[in-house]
């Protein structure tokens, strides 16, 4: 079963096995606005919990993506790189962003179910 | 939700009832973007017809006994000739401080038929500043009025000038030139028009009664070939064109030579000085500035923003760059700043520091998109 979880600022995590595919949330998206360009990470990096691990340029501003779990980078996606705004598109599918090899897969826990995160949006309304 | 200290345009229902996103400008709550976001806004208006409220903008106007007066007391604070500005013509120009650093620039129109009349279109940001300066500076036979119950909108575009005749069929819009103004009958409502704008396309900018400017702007909207946009896409349009925004490229530090607005200031008005910071501007002119705006074209798709510091490539610091962002039109990352002189030729190579990486790029002529002016 694929688990997806979230946190508060906006990113998902769906996990495939031990790795987790990242990107950011449809919400996020819509508040971004027209994605323009992406700064992956570089293959090999090694990322704790929080660290930066993208940026996502807008027409108007840049926003990091933050690593929602720690391990290191094993792929980035390369449509959203020649595509930005395939972020836009279908920012939970194929505007994923980087996938990591979970280094700490209790990590997950902590994050938001989808029902959770769902509520959290209310709340920002 | 904005505070109860926000302002509000005549048209803030209309925009809330659109669906725009809003958010706070000079102030103001304001349409930063409508449903289909700024991208589609961008490249609408440079295809068909965008529609812009700019009604936070200041409006006055400057009264006296005739031309002469009104323009020489203005003269006295903006480098422009205004003692030539003929009927029916409008002028760009700044307010200058005694360093010769901009306060701010400003639109000066000459209403045909009116004599002793010039009316200012200022910056929103600015306009309190604006109108204190001039109303300490005038003298006693010229007065400011400010025209706070006018709403501004702009319509901008090459199906502009075609929208807005369809309202006005025989009021001569099609006829003006780039700068040219009118008061115009436009359906039932009056307005006073300049064939101008703020995003390098044909358009028009209106200036109306605010009680009425609802109306108007649900008649244009109403015409399939306008669009309502936010001032995202105003400023991505605006910095394809190559034009300055103040508290970006003009601030009370930068003169009009190094901003690159010596074409504003007509050559009488070289010659004789008698606006504040002279010296500076003539000095300027002579010599050349020390530093220059310039356009600059990232390398890379990344886009390089206000603030990023320009360097060389030894990493020795150049300028800073003042505007950025992408440019929809043109398809790839844009910015402007100021450079020292001696790197501000274009095609120079420089750096530009983002997230703390030098990432090429190289000085661009402007406009990065090119003007669609009515020259007539």
């Amino acid at each position: 079963m694929t688990e997806i979880r979230f946190t508060k600022d906006h990113e998902y995590v769906r996990v495939e096995g031990d790795l987790a595919v990242v990107g950011i949330s449809d919400h996020a998206q819509e508040q971004l606005g027209d994605v323009v360009f992406v700064e992956l990470p570089a293959i090999g990096a090694k990322l704790a919990k929080g660290d930066s691990a993208a940026v996502v340029e807008s027409v108007k501003a840049a926003s990091d993506v933050f690593a929602p779990v720690s391990g290191e980078v094993v792929e980035v996606n390369k449509e959203v790189d020649a595509q930005p705004a395939l972020i836009n598109e279908d920012a939970m599918g194929r505007g994923w962003i980087l996938k990591i090899k979970l280094a700490d897969a209790g990590e997950l826990a902590s994050l938001l179910s989808e029902a959770d995160y769902g509520a959290f949006l209310q709340t920002l309304a | 939700m904005s505070d109860s200290a926000t302002l509000h345009t005549p048209l803030h229902a209309l925009h809330v009832e659109l669906g725009a996103r809003m958010g706070p400008f000079a102030g103001y709550d304001m349409p930063i973007q409508y449903g289909t976001g700024i991208l589609a806004e961008h490249l609408h208006t440079r295809s068909r017809a965008g529609l812009f409220d700019v009604s936070h903008m200041g409006q006055a106007e400057l009264v006296g006994p005739d031309h002469a007066t009104v323009a020489a007391a203005l003269e006295r604070l903006c480098p422009a000739d205004f003692l030539g500005l003929a009927p029916g013509r409008q002028r760009y120009s700044q307010l200058l401080n005694a360093e010769g650093g901009v306060i701010d620039d400003l639109m000066v129109s000459r209403p045909p038929g009116a004599d002793g009349r010039l009316n200012l279109v200022v910056n929103a940001s600015r306009k309190a500043i604006d109108f204190v300066l001039l109303q300490s500076n005038l003298p006693s036979s010229v007065r400011l009025i400010r025209l706070d119950r006018l709403a501004l909108v702009a319509l901008q575009g090459p199906a502009a000038v075609a929208a807005l005749e369809r309202l006005a069929p025989d009021g001569g819009l099609a006829a003006m030139s780039f700068m040219a103004v009118q008061p115009v009958r436009l359906d039932r409502f009056t307005a006073f028009v300049s064939r101008s704008g703020y995003t390098g396309e044909d358009g028009f900018e209106i200036s109306l009664p605010a009680d009425e400017a609802e109306a108007f702007a649900r008649r244009l909207l109403a015409d399939p070939e306008v669009a309502p946009i936010g001032l995202g896409a105003r400023d991505s349009l605006r910095l394809e064109a190559g034009l300055c925004l103040y508290g970006h490229e003009l601030d009370e530090t930068i003169d009009p030579i190094e901003a690159g607005l010596a074409w504003s200031i007509q050559k009488r008005r070289r010659v004789e000085g008698g606006f504040p910071g002279a010296a500076r501007v003539q000095a300027a002119l002579a010599k050349g500035p020390a530093r220059q705006r310039v356009g600059i074209r990232p390398d890379g798709r990344a886009p390089a923003r206000e603030g990023a510091e320009i360097v060389d490539a030894s990493g020795a610091p150049l300028g800073v760059v003042t505007s950025g962002g992408f440019g929809p039109s043109v398809g790839a990352p844009i910015a402007m700043g100021y450079v020292a002189s001696a790197a501000a030729a274009p095609g120079a190579a420089v750096s530009l520091m983002v997230r703390g990486k030098p990432l090429a790029a190289r000085v661009s002529p402007l406009p990065f998109h090119p003007h669609a002016y009515h020259r007539g």
